[in-house]
């Protein structure tokens, strides 16, 4: 029985992907195999780091369960080597990302939103077999959308917003203008698994970062199918790194690698927040804690979180008299 | 040209020599002891203990100064407290601003008095002091005051507020220009502050905390506790602090950052450089070689965003190191208050032995120390102007920062060669680039991980100039709109 279960919180999010929203809502016909109905085929849930999906290295995996509290699937348990192999990954792509023009930038980020727009049945059946209902999955994708072309919008236009001008009194012409931080981390918070990560992900590219994401441990499965959306938006490898596993052993390494720059973490926990605090100051890393449980108000949507991963740079130059 | 050419070298031997060109002092009274600067009283501290503050340039004690404990510390900050919750947060911005612009005028009208006894505290030229560091004091002052009734419109979308109390720490090297820095915006956007300047470099502090009560600002709007570490930490630890800035070395500020982790207390931290100015043999070489000169041996290279590092292009190396040589040997090292001297007195003898150190690792490491051949005066701490070539950038000298007068020098071939090495640091405060190519200037300035360009000049400052690092030289700005961020909220 407990297999039937599984086959068919899977086959849930086949069937948003091959038709229409009403059948999602509904148990599958592919659900219960039947001698003349074909098998389904089950997706197996890898990392995804510098464009590339991997395994973890480590061969380790943990159960996810779905909302009944049947094992749903199979998650890689990434290592602190995998989350290595991350942050050269997105320190390598970073250059590259930066020096991306803001309207191409733009663009990317508009076409994440676009393909995600059509693969929408998929998501809204995994967020659901994960254990939101169909009404609040539903609302979670189509807000991770419009999000995703909120901020696509802004990848030409914060600079203008937060840069500036400087009067200074000798013969100099001086301005200040953002430049991403660099590599940034993400602890994804661990309840609303898409919105949530989407909430912290795209302000932080959207400004040329380049991020590894640590998913929502007990939700990922929408997490990893997201990185198959990033996959086919021409948003270049390494841009995007992201990692499941148990974030107990993973929060450490998020919080002291030397080359990150930034760290954004999504929860409340003292302990935690302490921890990495602690750990940051290694190397002076930002550390940008995002404690609020909701995501789809103004708090989130505005181009102050794109701020909170950019640097300012100002340059002066002399004056011909 | 190289300084071991005699047919091209300059020649110095000269009977042509400055004479002495003191600033007067007569005009200046220094207290034999400063007490605490606490709700608007200068109030004797708990311990009842003093330390003394020395004129580097000639080891003598300049004042007595309040050593402030956890005790003191408590005190200004329940001041600091009050004036915010009774007066200070709810006063009209326009007022808040009137009293800042006060404190800008009266600096301004006690210009020479703070010039003279900044060089006579910390050891730099009267001509900086006097140049400088108190008129961009004022300056920021000025700046900032006009800011209080307007910072809602410095960022759309927001409303904004006070965040609360201020610890400030302040270095050393501009005793007074730091305390604007701090002092400036804190009280533009409706805060109060606890501020403690440097335990070589307190006077400054004291005659603005003079200046703060002459002003009439309520009691308790700024304190100022003098000290030594420790009660930089007791200011750090305190729990009724809402945001603590610092500015200082890389290693404390890491202290700081450990202190805070998991407080609700908010943090900018200013720290260490390790600047490279690079120099493309399409530079012109000459001012090139006066910007080495202000990016090194200015404030007798006591600077966070100091050109410590020259890359110059292969094709000219031997020619500017030649012209630098050649300058260097014009430079005059000595008597702070001599309005001829070029760098003045090392600010302690701790800072000495640091330099002192790093002059001796340099050779160990294999590379080749110049100096200058200036006399020194017999009583002080001096440091030559210094300069080490045929360094790797794994040498110490290249990587840290020595925070005196001393120049690695190192070439570069091509474009990406200098920007690979100019980053290739923990740091990331500033940096230079000299050519006369535009487009160069843009490539390499957006290449550079650090918060401050200099094109074709260094070591500029100013109060509407967003000032501050990348990666391990700090978080957050200072100066400009961009500096009145750290101190509001925004809702």
């Amino acid at each position: 029985m407990a297999n039937d279960e599984k086959i068919m919180a899977r086959a849930d999010s086949q069937a948003g992907a091959a038709g229409s929203a009403g059948t999602a809502s509904k148990p599958h016909r592919l659900a219960v195999a039947s001698e003349s109905e074909r098998v389904g085929v089950v997706k197996t849930y890898k990392l995804y780091v510098g464009g590339k999906f991997p395994r973890t290295e480590s061969g380790r995996f943990y159960k996810v369960d779905d909302r009944k509290g049947e094992p749903l699937a199979n998650i890689c348990r990434a290592s602190r080597k995998d989350f290595r192999e991350a942050v050269v990954a997105a320190r390598a792509a970073f250059s590259g990302w930066q020096n991306t023009s803001a309207f191409l930038r733009g663009q990317i980020l508009y076409r994440i939103a676009e393909m995600l727009e059509g693969r929408k049945e998929q998501f809204v059946a995994e967020l659901y077999s994960t254990g939101a209902s169909r009404a609040a999955a539903k609302t979670e994708v189509e807000e991770a959308i419009d999000r995703l072309v909120y901020f696509a919008g802004w990848c030409d236009k914060y600079q203008q917003v937060f840069s500036s001008v400087n009067p200074v009194s000798s013969s100099h012409f001086n301005f200040s203008l953002m430049e991403p931080t660099g590599v940034v981390t993400i602890i994804a918070p661990e309840k609303s698994p898409l919105l949530g990560l989407v909430a912290n992900l795209a302000p932080a590219i959207a400004g040329g970062n380049t991020v590894v994401v640590l998913a929502s441990e007990s939700m990922p499965t929408a997490a990893v199918s997201f990185a198959e959306v990033l996959h086919s938006s021409d948003v270049p490898g390494g841009v995007v790194n992201l990692l499941t596993g148990q974030s107990e052993e993973l929060l450490e390494h998020f919080a002291s690698h030397m080359d990150v720059n930034a760290l954004v973490y999504c929860g409340t926990d003292k302990g935690q927040i302490k921890q990495l605090q602690t750990l940051a100051c290694d190397n002076i890393k930002r550390v940008i804690l995002r404690r609020q449980d909701r995501w789809d108000d103004d708090d989130s949507r505005n181009p102050y979180l794109i701020a909170d991963t950019q640097e300012i740079k100002t340059t002066w130059h002399p004056i011909g008299r | 040209m190289s300084s071991n050419d005699q047919e091209n070298s300059l020649n110095f031997n000269t009977d042509w020599s400055y004479s002495p060109a003191p600033e007067s002092t007569d005009h200046v009274t220094i207290k034999d002891r400063y007490d605490l600067f606490i709700g608007g009283e200068f109030v004797a501290p708990a311990s009842d203990k003093y330390f003394t503050s020395m004129n580097p340039a000639t080891e003598e004690p300049l004042a007595e100064l309040a050593e402030a404990g956890a005790e003191d510390v408590d005190r200004a900050v329940k001041a600091a407290r009050k004036a915010y919750k009774q007066n200070w947060s709810g006063l009209a911005p326009a007022s808040r601003g009137k009293y800042i612009y006060r404190i800008a005028r009266i600096l301004q009208e006690r210009a020479r008095e703070f010039a003279v006894v900044e060089s006579m505290d910390g050891g730099k030229p009267i001509r900086e002091s006097r140049d400088i560091d108190v008129p961009l004091a004022a300056a920021h002052f000025f700046y900032y005051a006009g800011w209080a009734d307007k910072v809602d419109y410095a960022f759309p979308g927001r409303k904004t507020g006070p965040v609360g109390v201020a610890g400030q720490i302040i270095p050393w090297n501009f005793p007074l220009l730091m305390a604007a820095w701090k002092i400036a915006p804190a009280l533009a956007c409706g805060n109060t502050v606890v501020l403690k300047p440097a335990e070589t470099t307190p006077l400054t502090a004291m005659l603005l905390a003079e200046v703060i009560a002459e002003a009439e600002l309520p009691p308790g709007v700024v304190n100022i506790v003098t000290g030594a570490g420790k009660t930089g930490a007791a200011i750090v630890d305190h729990p009724d602090i809402d945001k603590i800035a610092f500015t200082g070395s890389t290693e404390v500020g890491r202290i700081i950052q450990k202190a805070l982790a998991g407080t609700d207390t908010r943090y900018t931290l200013e720290l260490g450089g390790k600047a490279a100015n690079i120099i493309f043999e399409d530079a012109a070489l000459d001012q090139a070689v006066e910007g080495i000169v202000n990016g090194i041996f200015f404030n007798q290279g006591h600077v966070c965003c100091a050109g410590s590092r020259l890359l110059v292009q292969e094709s000219v190396a031997d020619d500017v190191l030649g012209r630098l040589k050649d300058r260097m040997e014009t430079l005059i090292v000595g008597d702070p208050l001599d309005k001829n001297t070029d760098i003045g007195a090392i600010n302690s003898s701790m800072q000495l032995e640091t330099i002192n150190k790093y002059l001796e690792i340099g050779q160990q490491e294999g590379a080749t120390m110049h100096q200058s051949s200036c006399a020194l005066p017999d009583k002080g701490h001096w440091c030559r102007p210094t300069v080490f070539t045929g360094v790797a950038q794994s040498h110490r000298i290249v990587q840290e920062e020595i925070f005196g007068p001393v120049l690695a020098v190192q070439t570069f071939r091509t474009v990406d060669e200098a920007v690979a090495k100019a980053n290739n640091t923990p740091y990331g405060l500033s940096g230079g680039v000299w050519t006369d190519k535009g487009a160069k200037i843009f490539k390499v300035s957006n290449q550079m991980r650090a918060g401050v360009v200099w094109a074709n000049t260094f070591n500029k400052f100013d109060p509407g100039s967003p000032f501050g690092g990348y990666k391990e030289s700090g978080v957050g700005r200072e100066g400009g709109l961009h500096g009145l961020k750290p101190y509001l909220q925004l809702a």
